[in-house]
């Protein structure tokens, strides 16, 4: 064998060795989650005031992640201990929450957060948006679970018939991709949600190699790296020229999922709001049915809106108050506080005219927390 | 080029190494560069153009090299059997049109066989003509050099390439009113065109040495310094290709470290950075100074990082074939005035301009007895609006080609007045410099990467402290 040859061999099988090592080490360890907590955000960039979401980082400056971890590391809430003067809220909900279409001085957090509350001992309300588009309660109650530990000191709920349904519960991929922690609090609070759902992402070994994981770990490299166009424009989504407004003809189906017309609580998922409120512990969390558009057009005398035909709507309202009546929840149905011409492309997002409506009456619900 | 084709490339660059004799490796590379030419073409959404224009770029190489054979030299038998590998294989790539499981090499499917068969024809009639001695004269040189500048402008000028995309979309059947400018993505063509002008201009100066056709050709296709150069000298090039190759542990080695270099360069550097590097979008969107500043940064090393990491690429590849291209760039960024600089930013484009533009003018000022300030200042706006011109006919190119020809006039004439008055300690004035002509080609990159001066102009407001 050639010098040159037995160069080329020594170098492959070098290579090769290095490689292998490199992948067992990472499937042995599983660092990611290590890496998710390891930011730029709150550091050297400023924390962001909603979690990372959107489908065209290119445009903006943001893309969604399955790292709780990383969500979290990167949003204000995760800048530093909390203050001694604060009096620290958090906002937990689907897209209205988080504001889609809205830019972040007009989402809902911020408005409330506008009106500079104090309490009577001179504590400042601090509104944190932990809103994420995507309509699931299990989700919600993995971002609580994870919230917890920054130490609010009340956390407001918006809910909506759309994220009970059980067959929603594992339907976003931040609960598929986080298979430990949901089926922790599955356990834990013996929700009625299968743990062996196919939807969870349990990953094979190959899979959690180094070239497996590589596209987390792609995505937790350019969520620092968006960080800067993001910090220097304030812009994290894409804001289209126009978009299609929510629908005012509706189509004419009477059925809801799989449920029937005389659906009681244990046919949604209410058993994941009791364990979000026992997660929460001594922390009140008040659960707020968040407003939705009602259609006035084609064949709206059966549905209220795209999302819900009227007796599943009116039904789970009734279901709501009774449950929350039954296990002493603080609720607040806030189902028609915004008029129907301040929403945008959906029948729960609202216009920014929407959210300080909102802001007032979730800021009016605040008081007794805030000044009891 | 994509990883995977980088990494094609590397496998077979190690097989041509495993072929130890010259004659087997210079077919080889013959035949990789004419397959490459039609295999890196991007799609192109008039039909069959992404076959055409990889078939224009072989046909005009091969005809300025039957134009450019000295008088009195004639074809010989191996640049017969070139010039039916060449055929063979356009044939070939045109042919899989009609094998499904092998089709294509081009990005989209290759047109119809009779056309390519006359259009093959009609090149073969021109080369020949050509190798016969015709169309040898001086004046026909300098019309092919006219010509391949006139496509230059037509490809650069946005009005232009988006007229001729309408013209070749109604020949093709299409919709021309479409038609826009990306429409003719020439791959490589910019590259090529300096290559043949080089070699069309030492001809005229009888410079250039006796080349075979598979020389040339490989030469002006060479697939590693297609995309993005550099641009080798044909006789520096040609040494290679006869020299005897072995490869061997050092050159393996030599050229695993510049791929591994190029690639981290390239896709984790250069890549990592385009994701926050000033672009049209950010720059109407950036609010301060300082996040603009970070994005214009971004940017300077953004575009160092790719150029450069291609460049080593192409020298690896090189490398794995016998051929060690030129170097291209020599850390730009940390060099102390703006002259240093573009004597080691795109080291082989500098080379070509100062000797086929920046030179011959200067003389013919001079034989004119011109003063020497005014024959500097016209000579280095000349050259660098050149290069500008070179990446767009756009005013904001335009700009930036005046911005950096007047920067190396001021620092022609600086460093002439200051060579007796050195004011600082050499290191101060090093280190002074070096920032100073950083930020001078930072600023400039501002109209580089912008394609309007309005948008350029908010940017450099906000640079500059102003509000947006």
């Amino acid at each position: 064998m050639s010098d040159s040859a037995r160069f080329l061999r020594n170098v492959l099988i070098k290579a090769a060795l290095l490689f292998a090592a490199a992948n067992l080490l990472f499937t042995a360890l599983d660092p990611l989650p290590w890496l998710g907590g390891l930011s730029l955000y709150n550091s050297l960039l400023p924390g962001r005031p909603r979690f990372p979401f959107g489908e065209r980082p290119d445009q903006a400056y943001n893309l969604s992640l399955n790292s709780l971890e990383a969500m979290f590391a990167s949003h204000e809430l995760a800048a530093g201990l909390k203050p001694a003067d604060e009096f620290r809220v958090l906002l937990i909900g689907d897209s209205s929450v988080w504001g889609f279409l809205l830019e972040n001085e007009d989402t809902l957090a911020a408005q409330m957060n506008a009106a500079a509350l104090r309490t009577k001992h001179g504590r400042t309300v601090r509104v944190y948006n932990l809103g994420y588009p995507t309509i699931s309660l299990t989700k919600d109650l993995l971002i609580l679970d994870e919230a917890m530990s920054y130490q609010p000191d009340l956390i407001l709920w918006l809910v909506t018939l759309e994220s009970l349904p059980y067959n929603k519960q594992i339907f976003t991929p931040l609960v598929q991709y986080n298979p430990a922690r949901a089926r922790a609090l599955i356990a834990e609070y013996g929700l009625a949600i299968d743990p062996d759902a196919p939807e969870f992402a349990d990953l094979s070994f190959w899979q959690r190699t180094l070239i497996g994981q590589r596209r987390p770990l792609a995505d937790l490299l350019r969520l620092q790296l968006y960080g800067f166009p993001w910090a220097a424009t304030s812009i994290d989504q894409y804001y289209p020229e126009s978009y299609t407004p929510r629908a005012d003809d509706l189509p004419p189906v009477m059925a809801y999922y799989d449920l029937e017309v005389d659906y009681s609580a244990k046919d949604v998922a209410f058993d994941v709001l009791a364990a979000g409120v026992a997660r929460a512990g001594g922390v009140p969390v008040l659960i707020v049915n968040e407003p939705m558009f009602i259609a006035a057009g084609q064949n709206s005398d059966f549905r209220y809106n795209f999302f819900y035909p009227k007796w599943a709507y009116d039904r789970y309202r009734q279901l709501l108050a009774n449950e929350a009546a039954a296990h002493g929840w603080l609720y607040a149905d806030l189902w028609q506080a915004v008029d129907n011409g301040e929403y945008t492309n959906s029948a729960i997002h609202l216009t920014p005219r929407g959210e300080a409506v909102l802001a007032q009456e979730l800021l009016r619900l605040l008081e007794p927390f805030i000044n009891p | 080029m994509t990883l995977a084709q980088i990494g094609i490339f590397a496998a077979l660059g190690l097989l041509a190494g495993a072929v130890q004799t010259r004659l087997p490796r210079r077919w080889a590379m013959l035949a990789l560069s004419v397959l490459a030419v039609f295999w890196l073409q991007p799609a192109l959404p008039i039909r069959g153009l992404d076959f055409w224009l990889p078939l224009v770029s072989l046909g005009l190489s091969a005809a300025v090299w039957a134009i450019t054979l000295p008088s009195g030299i004639r074809a010989e038998r191996r640049d017969g059997i070139a010039g039916l590998v060449i055929l063979a294989l356009a044939l070939g790539v045109a042919l899989t049109r009609h094998l499904p499981g092998l089709c294509c090499l081009t990005p989209s499917r290759p047109p119809e066989t009779l056309p390519v068969l006359i259009a093959l024809a009609a090149f073969v009639g021109l080369v020949w003509l050509a190798a016969r001695g015709f169309g040898r004269q001086p004046w026909t040189l300098h019309a092919r050099v006219a010509a391949l500048a006139l496509i230059f402008v037509i490809l650069k000028s946005e009005p232009l390439t988006g007229a001729a995309a309408a013209g070749l979309r109604s020949l093709a059947g299409q919709n021309p009113a479409l038609a826009a400018p990306v429409d003719i993505r020439w791959l490589g063509f910019s590259y090529l065109a300096f290559r043949l002008i080089h070699v069309l201009r030492d001809r005229l100066s009888g410079r250039l040495p006796v080349l075979h056709l598979d020389e040339f050709l490989t030469y002006a296709v060479f697939f590693p310094a297609l995309t993005a150069g550099p641009i080798d000298r044909i006789e520096r090039f040609q040494k290679d290709l006869q020299a005897d190759f072995r490869m061997d542990a050092t050159r393996l080695q030599a050229a695993g470290e510049r791929l591994a270099q190029g690639l981290f360069m390239k896709f984790v550097l250069g890549d990592g950075l385009a994701l926050f590097a000033l672009n049209p979008q950010n720059a109407a969107q950036v609010q301060t100074g300082g996040w603009a500043w970070l994005l214009l940064y971004a940017y300077a090393l953004r575009l160092f990082f790719d150029f450069a990491g291609y460049t080593h690429i192409a020298i690896g590849l090189g490398l794995l074939f016998g051929v060690r291209l030129s170097e291209n760039f020599n850390r730009p960024y940390l060099q102390p005035n703006l002259t240093a600089f573009w004597n080691t930013w795109h080291m082989t484009l500098t080379s070509w301009l100062r000797a086929y533009i920046f030179s011959p003018f200067t003389r013919a000022l001079r034989a004119r007895r011109w003063p020497a300030g005014p024959i500097i200042l016209l000579s280095q706006l000349l050259t660098m609006l050149l290069v500008g011109l070179w990446h767009g006919i756009t005013w904001n190119f335009i700009i930036w080609g005046l911005w950096h020809g007047l920067g190396l006039f001021v620092h022609n004439r600086w460093a002439g007045w200051a060579k007796d008055r050195p004011a600082l300690p050499p290191r101060l004035a090093a280190l002074g410099g070096g920032l100073l002509t950083f930020h001078f080609v930072a600023l400039g990159w501002v109209w580089f990467a912008l394609p309007t001066p309005q948008l350029a102009g908010r940017v450099l407001r906000v640079l500059l402290g102003g509000a947006p």
